[in-house]
Formats: structure tokens, C-alpha cells, sequence
């Protein structure tokens, strides 16, 4: 993500239009990418805050088979099937080793699904796991492999197309990757769609909690065209603020993006109390805190690796979810048709869209929209390539002899996490100032010279921890925002103090 | 053979996988290797009777492409490697636990099986400022590394990061990072598995060589297996015949990118990298930059963000093709005539003065992208 986004933001600033197979190609990989990302997210690395593996243990895998057969056509959904997934994991428990499973909350009370609920889960799990490495493919095909994709290009991509060469994009491997979104797209539909609507059943007080700030902002992304016009993006651009999605969002503008240092670990030439653009951003570390090993941070003061970045002086959240209603409030019609079914399968009102509950939900429902489109895309690359379009990239200002003495541009991309911006200045030919605002930092910022919370310690407020010795429901609320590994999440408790970095996925 | 009975094998056996298809599999696991047909046999033994040995993963200044790419296993896959193959005790983007439980989980680990699990890990370690740029837990990744991979019964540093200080380390390092080589200094038992990220393919290939004959597999001077590390791309390249036929992709899409041409006057560092890309490929099989149309950036290669790039600047001193040749028999006439051709597609010209690659991360910041190729 970061990749297509750095390129965008040279393409930006030096002026280059793309071809349309370099815009195709982006979609495809950055499609892939949502529903290969969304789900492991579902399954890996939120699953088990709601799903309970040691119950599973005592399902009757009959009953399971029912359920399963219940919600989805799914053809793995015998009880020989979950019976077998059974007992490997009953031979796994009976080792011992419980490896990545122990020392978790298993049996903790807020555990709500039935034990057949939790074995088709754990199944799922595991199918998962098999399926991801093959849908992503695509990107091997396309980028070389995945992860770290290496196609990516200032003015298009590296990746060459021929009907009649072995050595490019052919119709064998437009058959390729027509194979692998089916798969992918069979996954969501019958297993991943399923699984989220019957589990979130079970949790529905989730859509009453971990609202948050109730802002959302999106670049949005998957262009349509090449013009580089917001017009032109299949998933909107857009601003809401107080969570009103009745009227179109606001336009967004990317000079309205200020970020904060007051508490965070950085100085300002200017104050720690005032805000800069990322063109005008500054990166000089000042750590304050205290020396390790420690146990608490002192949250009065600057306690965190992240900026704080604000839209009009307001935090946003981003996301799947900020994604979502900006769709729904600029009109678009799949994202509305998905968003009315869901909430009337759950029976909740627009109001559960801005919770905990809401944030997972969205990421499931963008998911099955992407995996839908990733086929229209293929379709369309493989029809240009017919008509003889074999353009896949645009070496106008490819040599630096031919750039402006000075520059400056932007990039943005929709990371499966949500807005990722770059901003780049370019003078004689060199790089002067880069700056990346990325999604962790707007949900996960730290208060600002206003004392104003971001999204993760607003969303905080007001969730009932049942014991605090085994806090899964502050794992439900974080891990719903899927935040990046590489950032820094602090939990506050109400005497101001860190107790626990949470280990986030 | 017997379902419930331990080991790879057995599990196999429950999924309905025949011996036969087993032993298929342990004999691509030795061809990964290199190592003689022989060995498949044993690389079976092995894996139908191993203990699982508890691994613990360690993530600092990354941004887990290691273990997305991890995650994309084949042989064994990660399913099995979690459930069957080792005991995958501490890893913090896939574990259950969080918090405090999580480092109960690595703490009980060290503590209990000292001398006895495998210590990977992903990531650069800051040294500078005492540490401060990366903490868990309130404690230092440099605190964290030194106690767990010294009490680790082998340590495998995986991607770029872990190896040398990969991109956090890239000039000017701000955070003085280092790779586990440097912060764990006199460290025995380390892997160094280079790559951004590292193949997968080579990771489970040690995991089961280490399974198979209780040893590491033998590394160059620089602790990279020998198996993943030892040949140079650019002399296994597919696409070798088009550079000794002087056969040049100029742009992007033209003909000879179409074709399939060599990729060396878009930047390939792939003279000057050590790595199986060519033959093991990445995500099964399935590809590699070069396939994909794009030439090699070298991320296999030592502090490869600063002695690399730029990345679409040739490379200027690639072993002379000439003295390869010569190595490969080609008749002296031959090695004129393509000789020549090299020097009609002006590749001659660019090998203008400059230093070699590898000692450039010596200089004073990094290289600057003066040219980007014709």
C-alpha cells in the first residue's frame, strides 16, 4: 500500500498520467489485497476476541454441520468434516503445547457463542489460513510476490502485456487470476459473510459500544478513470463529521490535514503546541518519557511514537468502517444495498453502524463489495489487452532531466486499514521533505494541544470491563479497528496511568 | 500407518494424505536443500517422530512482511507448522493472548525450555537513546533480544532487518538500529536469512533440515544458508541468454519487456545477489520480480537500501561478462561477438567509474538518484 501511494505522490507532483493498464493492474492488486487482508483480520487476528476455542471442544459436530448447512452452501460443512477438525485439535490440546492458543481468555464469561458456533469457527479458521496463500497469488503473478510487491513504477507498472509472449500478461494468465478471484470471491461469499453475520448475532450490545469520535474521513480509492479526478474513485472520497451520514459527505481537502506533537514524541521548531501540514512536517524525536524498564507512562505529558493528525482540528476515524459511510452517504448503491441488509438481518437501526460492532460489520461488507469488483477489473484489463491497449506505463518525466527544479505533490491510497497519505517535496531532483500520515496515527493518536482523544482512546470510554485481570472486551473495541502492529497502542486506566500495552494485530 | 500417531506424517495421514504424497513432499524439501535424493528417507524419519520444539517470534522495528510471509507456507504449510510441526509459543500478530498474558507466554517459554526453543526474529533493534525507540512492555527490544536469544537453543534472523538493521538502518539511522548479529554480539547458533522479507520456502527448509539432522544447514561467512544464499542470481537467471546475447529491455513495455528480455539496463541487481529467487520463485512457485517484469533490487543483498539504489540506475560493475563466459566455455570467438553487441547496446558505456556497491554504505549518506536509466 504504502508502494502505490509513494508512487501516486511523485505522479502528483511531477503531473503524470498513467495508462489505463497501470490503473487496472493497481486495482486488481490493491482488490486482492483488501479481501486477503479482511479476512485474515476476521479470523486471525479478531476471531478469537469473540470466539471461544476451548469450547469448541465440546461441540457435537452434528450440530455444527446443522448450523453451517443453515447459513451457507458452503460444501465443507459435513459433521465428518467438523469431526475431523475436532479431533486435530483435540490432539493438539492433548500434547499439551498449547502454543499460540495458551494463556488466553478461553472461558471468560463474555464468551457468548454456543460451542457449535465456536468449532465452525475455529474450522473456518483454519480454512482460512490455506485459502489466503492462494488468492494472493494474484500479487505474485502481478508483482512478483507477495508480500513487498516490486512492480510498482512512477508513471505506471512494470508489469508487460502481450497476448502472444510467454514473458507477459496473457490470456493464460488473465485465466489465472480469474481463478483466483473466484476463489476469493467464493470464500467471502459463502463462508466469511456467513460466519460474521451468525457470530455478530450473538454479540449485538457490541453495536451499542466503542463508538469512538464519530468522525470519519476517506481519500477513497480505486480509480475509474485516469484523470486523477476524486470524482473518478469507485470507493468515495469524503468527510463526516458527527456521524451524520443523511446528507453527502463534505469534500475533502488535503491541505485541511494538520498533525500534533503536544503528546507525542517530537518537537515542533515552532512549539510542540502547534500543528503542521505534512509539506511543512517535521520528524525530530524527543523522547521525554520515562527510562526502561518501566511499567506506567505519565499520559499528562507525551507518552506516545504517534503524531497526532487532525482533519479541520477534529480526529477521525478511518477505516473500513469511514469507508463505508462515506459510500453510503455519497449514494453508492452496492454499499447501500449491503449495509440495509445487513442491518435488517441483525435487526439493529443506523445507529449500530457506529460502534465496535459496526467497525466489523463494515470491514465484512466492503469485503464482499471488493470481491465482487475484482472480476469487473480483470474483465476490463483483459479487454484492453484485446483491443490491442498493451500501455502499461507513461516514461514522459521518467528521466529526472526532465522534472521542474521544484516540486510538490500527494499521494493517497485506501489501505485495508484505512486513509494512507504521502506527501512528498522534490527540489534539483532530490527528495526534501517526505512525510507518511497513516492510519494507526489517526485512530490510534494521542491527544492533541486541544486534549482532544483519537479515535481508540474515545471509542474506550464507557466499556464495561467485567475483570480487569482479563480485559477482552478492550481487545474487542481495539482489534476492531485493526491496528498496525509496527504502532504503539497505550491503555489508560482512570487513574491516568498505562496499565498494559495491548499486543495488537 | 497409524492416525494418531505424533509427527507431520501422522497428521497427513489424517487428512488423508498417502505416504507416497509424503515422501514426495520430503523430497522437494531436500531439493530445496540441495542435499542427495537419499536424505528424503531420513527428512521422513524425522518429521513423523520430532518433538514439537517450541519456537518463539520476536517482531521490533518491522513491519511484519516476514511474517506475512510466514504465513504463506506450503510445505509444511502454517496450519501445520502451528499444530503439528513445532509449538508456536510467542508470536505477537497471530497469538490469542494480548497484553501481559502475551508476555507471560514468551517469559513462561524462556523460562521453561531454557536452551531448548527457537528464537526468530523479525526486525532491526534501535540501540541508540538507550533503546527508547522500541519498547514492550515497558522493556527495551534490546533488553528483549539479548534474554531471549541468548537462551535460545538456535536463533534465525529473519528478513533484512533482523540481519543487518535493513531499512530502519538505511542512512542516516536515526534510531542507531542494528540487526541481531550486532545487538547480541558473540551470539552461537544464529541464521541469517536476508530477504525483504525473507522466502519462506528457505525458512521451512532450515526449520525441517534442523528437524532432520539436529544441525543447522552450513552457512557462508556470513551465517546465510548456503542452500538459499550461495549462487549468484544473475547466473541462474532465465533470462541470462538475452544478456549474453546483449538482448536488452530499453522501456517499460517496449518489445523486449514484452519478450522477456533482460532487465539490466532497467537497474537488475541481480549480478550482484546472492539468492534462489530464480529457482524456488515465491508464493509456491508461482513467481519472482524478474518474472513479473521488474528487475531484481537486491533486497537479499547487505544494507541493500543504501547500497543498492537507486534502484533503476545500472548496476556499473558487473563481473565481467567476459570472465564468466570464459568460466562457462563459451569459445573466445563467441565471447567477441557478443562482446561487441554488448557494446552496441551501449551497456559498455555504463559502466562508468564508481565504487562497488557493497563498500558504498561507507560513504556518507545514501546515494542519491542522479539517473534513472535510459
Amino acid at each position: 500500500m504504502h508502494a502505490v501511494c509513494s508512487v501516486r505522490a511523485v505522479e502528483n507532483a511531477l503531473q503524470i498520467q498513467i495508462p489505463d493498464n497501470a490503473r487496472l493492474i493497481r486495482n486488481i492488486i490493491e482488490a486482492a489485497q483488501y479481501v486477503q487482508d479482511h479476512v485474515i483480520h476476521f479470523y486471525h487476528l479478531h476471531a478469537l476476541d469473540w470466539v471461544d476455542i476451548v469450547s469448541a471442544l465440546e461441540a457435537d459436530p452434528a450440530d455444527t454441520a446443522d448450523l453451517a448447512q443453515s447459513i451457507s452452501d458452503w460444501p465443507k460443512s459435513s459433521a465428518d468434516y467438523f469431526a475431523g477438525v475436532q479431533n486435530r485439535l483435540k490432539a493438539f490440546v492433548e500434547t499439551g503445547q498449547l502454543g499460540l492458543f495458551a494463556n488466553a481468555y478461553w472461558g471468560h464469561p463474555a464468551y457468548a457463542l454456543p460451542p457449535a458456533a465456536n468449532l465452525m469457527a475455529v474450522a473456518h479458521y483454519l480454512e482460512a489460513l490455506d485459502w489466503q496463500k492462494e488468492i494472493i497469488k494474484i500479487h505474485a503473478l502481478l508483482g512478483g510476490k507477495n508480500p513487498h510487491l516490486q512492480t510498482y513504477l512512477v508513471g505506471g507498472m512494470a508489469v508487460p502485456l502481450d497476448p502472444d509472449s510467454q514473458s507477459a500478461i496473457n490470456a493464460h494468465r488473465i485465466a489465472q487470476l480469474k481463478r483466483w478471484a473466484a476463489q476469493a470471491h467464493d470464500f467471502v461469499a459463502q463462508v466469511y459473510i456467513p460466519d460474521l453475520l451468525a457470530v455478530a448475532s450473538f454479540y449485538k450490545e457490541w453495536a451499542g459500544l466503542g463508538g469512538g469520535v464519530g468522525n470519519y474521513l476517506a481519500y477513497g480509492d480505486y480509480p475509474q478513470d485516469t484523470s486523477g479526478n476524486p470524482s473518478s474513485l469507485w470507493l468515495p472520497r469524503g468527510v463526516i463529521f458527527d456521524k451524520q451520514i443523511g446528507n453527502p459527505p463534505q469534500a475533502l481537502d488535503h491541505r485541511e490535514i494538520r498533525e500534533y506533537v503536544t503528546h507525542s514524541w517530537y518537537s515542533y521548531a515552532e512549539g510542540d503546541g502547534t500543528a503542521k501540514h505534512p509539506w511543512e512536517g517535521e520528524t525530530r524525536p524527543n523522547y521525554t518519557g520515562p527510562k526502561p524498564p518501566y511499567e506506567f507512562l505519565n499520559t499528562d505529558e507525551k507518552y506516545s511514537w504517534l503524531k497526532a493528525p487532525r482533519y479541520q482540528d477534529t480526529p477521525m476515524e478511518v477505516g473500513p468502517l469511514a469507508r463505508m459511510l462515506v459510500a453510503y452517504a455519497s449514494g453508492h448503491e452496492r454499499v447501500r444495498e449491503l449495509v440495509h441488509q445487513v442491518l435488517d438481518h441483525l435487526d439493529v437501526g443506523p445507529e449500530a453502524l457506529f460502534s465496535t460492532l459496526g467497525r466489523v460489520a463494515a470491514r465484512g461488507i466492503e469485503t464482499l463489495v471488493v470481491a465482487e469488483q475484482l472480476s469487473v477489473w480483470i474483465d476490463e484489463l483483459a479487454a484492453n489487452i484485446s483491443r490491442g491497449d498493451l500501455a502499461i506505463h507513461n516514461g514522459e518525466r521518467w528521466h529526472p532531466s526532465t522534472w521542474p527544479a521544484e516540486a510538490e505533490g500527494w499521494g493517497s491510497t485506501e489501505a485495508p486499514r484505512g486513509a494512507l497519505g504521502h506527501w512528498v517535496r522534490i527540489k534539483g531532483g532530490k527528495i526534501v521533505n517526505y512525510q507518511a500520515v497513516v492510519p494507526s496515527t489517526w485512530n490510534g493518536s494521542p491527544r492533541d494541544a486541544r486534549e482532544q482523544r483519537g479515535p481508540y482512546e474515545a471509542a474506550l470510554i464507557d466499556t464495561p470491563v467485567a475483570d480487569p485481570e482479563r480485559p477482552v472486551e478492550i481487545l474487542r473495541t481495539i482489534h476492531s479497528f485493526d491496528p498496525c502492529m509496527a504502532c504503539a497502542v497505550h491503555i489508560v486506566n482512570r487513574h491516568g496511568r498505562e496499565i498494559t500495552r495491548v499486543k495488537v494485530a | 500407518m497409524d492416525p494418531s500417531s505424533p509427527g507431520l506424517e501422522g497428521h497427513l495421514a489424517q487428512r488423508g494424505i498417502t505416504r507416497r504424497q509424503f515422501l514426495r513432499f520430503c523430497g522437494l524439501m531436500a531439493a530445496t536443500l540441495a542435499l542427495p535424493a537419499r536424505y528424503t528417507t531420513r527428512i521422513a524419519e524425522a518429521l513423523s517422530t520430532a518433538p514439537r520444539i517450541p519456537l518463539v517470534w520476536l517482531e521490533f522495528q518491522d513491519c511484519a512482511g516476514n511474517t506475512e510471509s510466514f504465513l504463506r507456507a506450503t510445505d509444511p504449510t502454517v496450519v501445520d507448522i502451528v499444530l503439528e510441526v513445532l509449538s508456536v509459543n510467542y508470536h505477537e500478530t497471530i497469538m490469542a493472548p494480548a497484553g501481559q498474558m502475551a508476555e507471560k507466554s514468551l517469559q513462561d517459554t524462556v523460562e521453561q525450555f531454557p536452551g531448548q526453543y527457537i528464537a526468530i526474529v523479525e526486525g532491526a533493534i534501535p540501540t541508540k537513546d538507550g533503546g527508547v525507540y522500541c519498547t514492550i512492555g515497558g522493556r527495551t527490544a534490546i533488553e528483549i533480544v539479548r534474554e531471549v536469544c541468548r537462551n535460545a537453543l538456535v536463533t534465525i534472523a529473519v528478513g533484512a532487518c533482523a540481519w543487518d538493521g535493513g531499512w530502519p538502518a538505511a542512512s542516516p539511522n536515526p534510531t542507531g538500529a542494528v540487526g541481531v548479529k550486532d545487538a547480541v554480539p558473540g551470539l552461537k547458533n544464529l541464521i541469517n536469512m536476508p530477504g525483504c522479507p525473507m522466502n519462506v520456502a528457505n525458512l521451512t527448509a532450515v526449520i525441517v533440515h534442523y528437524l532432520t539432522f539436529g544441525e543447522l544447514p552450513a552457512t557462508d561467512s556470513m551465517g546465510r544458508p548456503l542452500f538459499a544464499y550461495g549462487h549468484i542470481i544473475h547466473n541462474y537467471c532465465p533470462r541470462r541468454g538475452h544478456f549474453d546475447a546483449g538482448r536488452f529491455v530499453e522501456e517499460w513495455g517496449d518489445e523486449g519487456h514484452r519478450l522477456g528480455w533482460c532487465l539490466y539496463k532497467m537497474g537488475c541487481k541481480g549480478p550482484q545477489t546472492y539468492s534462489n529467487c530464480p529457482s524456488v520463485q515465491w508464493n509456491e512457485g508461482t513467481n519472482w520480480p524478474v518474472g513479473a517484469g521488474h528487475g531484481c533490487i537486491g533486497c537479499f543483498a547487505p544494507r541493500f537500501w543504501d547500497t543498492m539504489s537507486p534502484f533503476y540506475e545500472r548496476l556499473p560493475n558487473v563481473e565481467g561478462f567476459g570472465v564468466e563466459a570464459s568460466a562457462n566455455r563459451v569459445g573466445l570467438g563467441i565471447v567477441g561477438g557478443v562482446t561487441a553487441a554488448f557494446a552496441a547496446h551501449g551497456v559498455v558505456s555504463a559502466f562508468r567509474a564508481r565504487r562497488h556497491p557493497l563498500a558504498a554504505h561507507e560513504e556518507e549518506g545514501p546515494p542519491v538518484q542522479t539517473d534513472g536509466g535510459d
